[in-house]
């Protein structure tokens, strides 16, 4: 249905140049890594027998990262916490979205590989769950084959389909994230607003953070070589802009909202109706949240 | 293209993000640290416990130790996709993620070796430099550079005392004591790299860093115990043409069986203990058949039946298990044995890293892994066969050049060859 998009679509006018953004970002983080690398410098010979993590696991004791970010979201009361809201029943499998995001943010349209995408499921009557989602479904799903990767396919009868939906998928910037967990380096780390961002000027590519979101919502930059993920446009949302998939889904799918304030439609939704959120089981607390979520989506 | 879209082949439902992250490097990664703690904790086995029968290789135990350290950190390097920011680790470590202790456990255990081997060797290295100087003026130009090369090793402590040389042994085994813990935790650590990876369902388990550690000692030892008879064998083999046929009295003695069929027996242990503990696992994730099981059951027993079965645990294992349990062990048998050992060490390193990557976590769809042969650019160099050719050559070159300073065998004082 979105084959003949062009391809400059849906770069909001009031856009920030895409380059902009990094700066800002790894900009905060200096000043937080210069002013820990001298905590840490301290630390380090007091943490080569014991490091943070033992204390944190054994004695409950927050690490000094954990305390500062504490400190940031106290001092200041109106800092917001970005929450995600997904409905699936509004998707219709479009692409919008995802073909804005990769041009808000300098991924490469030919890159098999995004910040966000929308994935395909088809549940037939046998109860088996097909899914897809080709090129992350930036160019919409023309086909009604389910692509099986390798250049094959699936043909579906239309009667044979029990149910047949869409679901948009980000990062869920979960409140407990093991990306940040894991990353050595602390080039990743938990902005006070709730993004979980990555300091490309910092980040040493080990990949570990890639393997352990439960999400796959990481890949490697093929410019910077750096840990990607989405950011819910922080560059965007802190002007006070929705982020780039935000504002080119036309109905309204997807919506951001703050969790800290009390007027935002959105955060009244998470609060007040029925929401899911991905693999709760990770205990990753994810603070991107669905509705119309179905047992199949994993 | 995305890193890693080179190597892998996706089928079914994959999500788009999901490449094989961690190729070949990180499967050279856990096998040479593994060879390092190994064959460090085989020469503890002398130093700390006295076990007299492994006297004659616990010294090269060692030095093998020390040479392949390097192998742990290459592959980390090649690995990396920002080599040259990896100091990052040390200025701002961040302690809750389990690569940040790497550069600190590392440092602390190449000091360690480091030092032990200064203690082993002070002796010799002053001999050798006072030998080589009474040599006076007909020394060649090599022997020059190698007295330089042991003076500055005596660390210009010259004192040979009875009394000093003890303070060296209880200084040996201070270090070889204080070494087992470091060593284990080097690589039970680069376990929990990978246990504690709560996203990958095959990684997931608190036994990982024990069967990381015991086969460790596995793959280790079988090193130790192959290159031993391999440079053991060559070295009498020389000295016999050196000498000629029949005037066998100088030349070096050739392998000492009683050496190896004690080291065997260790190797034995730690090999049935590897596999239980392996087996272990397998059985119990199929028994508590969690979520995940519906396609780990598929990936283990169909997809990578030939990989994990067949060239893990028979030829690996299995095999090489009943060639050193059957009576009247031989060289040549004992040589074939460690190599299938090896062999399937690597193999349960490449089955855990590759193959916790050749399924989706949506449970739904698996990715292929192809080990880029042909180097066309550095990414398939770095990652691919060559780099992972040269991660294990390396220490092997470097062990040559320090048997060269650190004599791995007991020679006659003053007749270097
Ligand atoms: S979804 Fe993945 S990348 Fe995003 S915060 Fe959670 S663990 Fe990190
Ligand atoms: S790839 Fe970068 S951000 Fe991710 S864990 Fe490694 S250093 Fe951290």
């Amino acid at each position: 249905m979105s084959a003949d998009i062009p391809e400059s679509m849906p770069h909001g006018t009031e856009t920030s140049p895409a380059v902009q953004q990094q700066p800002a970002e790894s900009g905060a983080r200096r000043a937080v890594s210069r002013r820990d690398f001298l905590k840490k410098t301290g630390l380090l010979a007091a943490g080569i027998l014991t490091p943070a993590v033992a204390l944190e696991v054994i004695f409950g004791l927050k690490g000094a990262g954990a305390a500062q970010a504490e400190g940031l979201a106290t001092a200041a009361k109106t800092t917001p916490h970005w929450q995600f809201l997904v409905d699936t029943n509004k998707c219709v499998g479009c692409g919008f979205c995802v073909k804005a995001c990769k041009l808000e943010n300098e991924i490469p349209y030919t890159l098999n590989a995004s910040r966000t995408w929308v994935e395909r499921h088809v549940i037939t009557k046998d109860g088996e769950s097909h899914v897809d989602s080709p090129h992350a479904g930036q160019y919409g799903f023309t086909e009604p084959e389910i692509d099986l990767g390798e250049g094959k396919t699936l043909a579906i009868a239309p009667e044979d389909i029990s149910k047949a939906f869409f679901v948009p998928k980000l990062c869920n910037q979960c409140n407990h994230p093991p990306c940040v967990q894991v990353c050595p380096v602390g080039a990743t780390y938990k902005s006070p607003d709730g993004v979980v961002l990555v300091d490309r000027k910092w980040c040493i590519g080990c990949g570990y953070c890639v393997n352990a979101c439960p999400y796959g919502a990481r890949f490697f930059h093929p410019k910077y070589h750096t840990a990607e993920k989405c950011t819910f446009c922080e560059h965007r949302i802190s002007k006070g802009l929705k982020p780039a998939c935000v504002q080119a889904c036309a109905f309204g799918a997807r919506q951001i909202g703050d969790q800290n304030d009390p007027a935002d439609p959105v955060a009244e939704v998470v609060a007040t109706r029925r929401v899911e959120v991905l693999k709760a089981e990770f205990g990753t607390d994810p603070q991107c949240f669905y509705l119309g979520m179905d047992a199949e989506v994993r | 293209m995305v890193h890693g879209e080179i190597w892998t082949i996706k089928e079914l439902w994959v999500l788009p993000n999901e490449y094989i992250i961690w190729a070949i490097q990180i499967v050279m990664y856990p096998f040479m640290t593994g060879l390092v703690a190994g064959s460090f904790v085989l020469s503890s086995l002398y130093h700390v416990f006295g076990i007299k029968k492994l006297e004659g290789i616990a010294r090269f135990a060692l030095v093998f130790s020390f040479a392949l350290l390097p192998g742990a950190l290459i592959p980390l390097l090649l690995h990396l996709q920002h080599p040259e920011r990896s100091i990052n680790v040390m200025m701002t470590p961040h302690f809750t993620s389990a690569i940040a202790a790497f550069g600190i456990v590392f440092s602390c255990y190449f000091a360690i070796v480091a030092a032990e081997i200064w203690f082993l060797y002070r002796r010799h290295f002053i001999d050798h430099s006072r030998y080589l100087q009474s040599l006076g003026k007909d020394r060649t130009f090599g022997q020059r550079v190698l007295q330089l090369v042991h003076t500055i090793l005596t660390l210009g402590s010259f004192e040979t005392s009875e009394e000093s040389m003890r303070k060296d042994h209880k200084a040996i085994k201070l270090l070889a004591s204080a070494g087992i813990p470091v060593a284990l935790f080097l690589h039970g650590y680069a376990g929990f790299i990978f246990g504690s990876v709560k996203a990958n369902a095959l990684w997931l388990t608190p036994l990982m860093p024990v069967i990381f550690i015991v086969s460790a000692v596995v793959s280790g030892i079988s090193l130790c115990l192959l290159s031993y008879i391999i440079v053991s064998e060559v070295r009498s083999r020389r000295g016999r043409r050196r000498l000629g046929k029949g005037k066998l009295k100088g030349a070096a003695p050739s392998v000492d069986i009683s050496v190896i069929k004690m080291t065997s027996k260790f190797l034995l242990i730690f090999l049935a203990t590897a596999v239980s503990l392996e087996l272990l696992d397998l059985v119990f994730r199929g028994y508590t058949a969690l979520n995940s099981w519906r396609i780990l059951k598929d990936a283990l027993y169909v997809r990578d039946f030939r990989n994990i079965f067949i060239l893990q645990y028979g030829l690996g294992a299995f095999v090489p298990l009943v060639m050193l349990l059957l009576p009247r062990l031989t060289l040549r048998r004992t040589v074939v044995a460690t190599l299938l050992v090896l062999w399937g060490v690597l193999m349960m390193r490449y089955n855990v890293v590759i193959g916790g990557q050749s399924f989706s976590q949506t449970f739904a769809g698996y990715m292929h892994y192809k080990l880029p042969v042909i180097p066309y650019d550095v990414e398939r160099l770095k990652e691919g066969l060559v780099g992972a050719l040269i991660v294990f050559s390396f220490p092997m070159l470097l062990f040559y050049i320090y048997s060269k300073v650190f004599p791995v065998f007991p020679r006659q004082p003053h007749s270097p060859d």
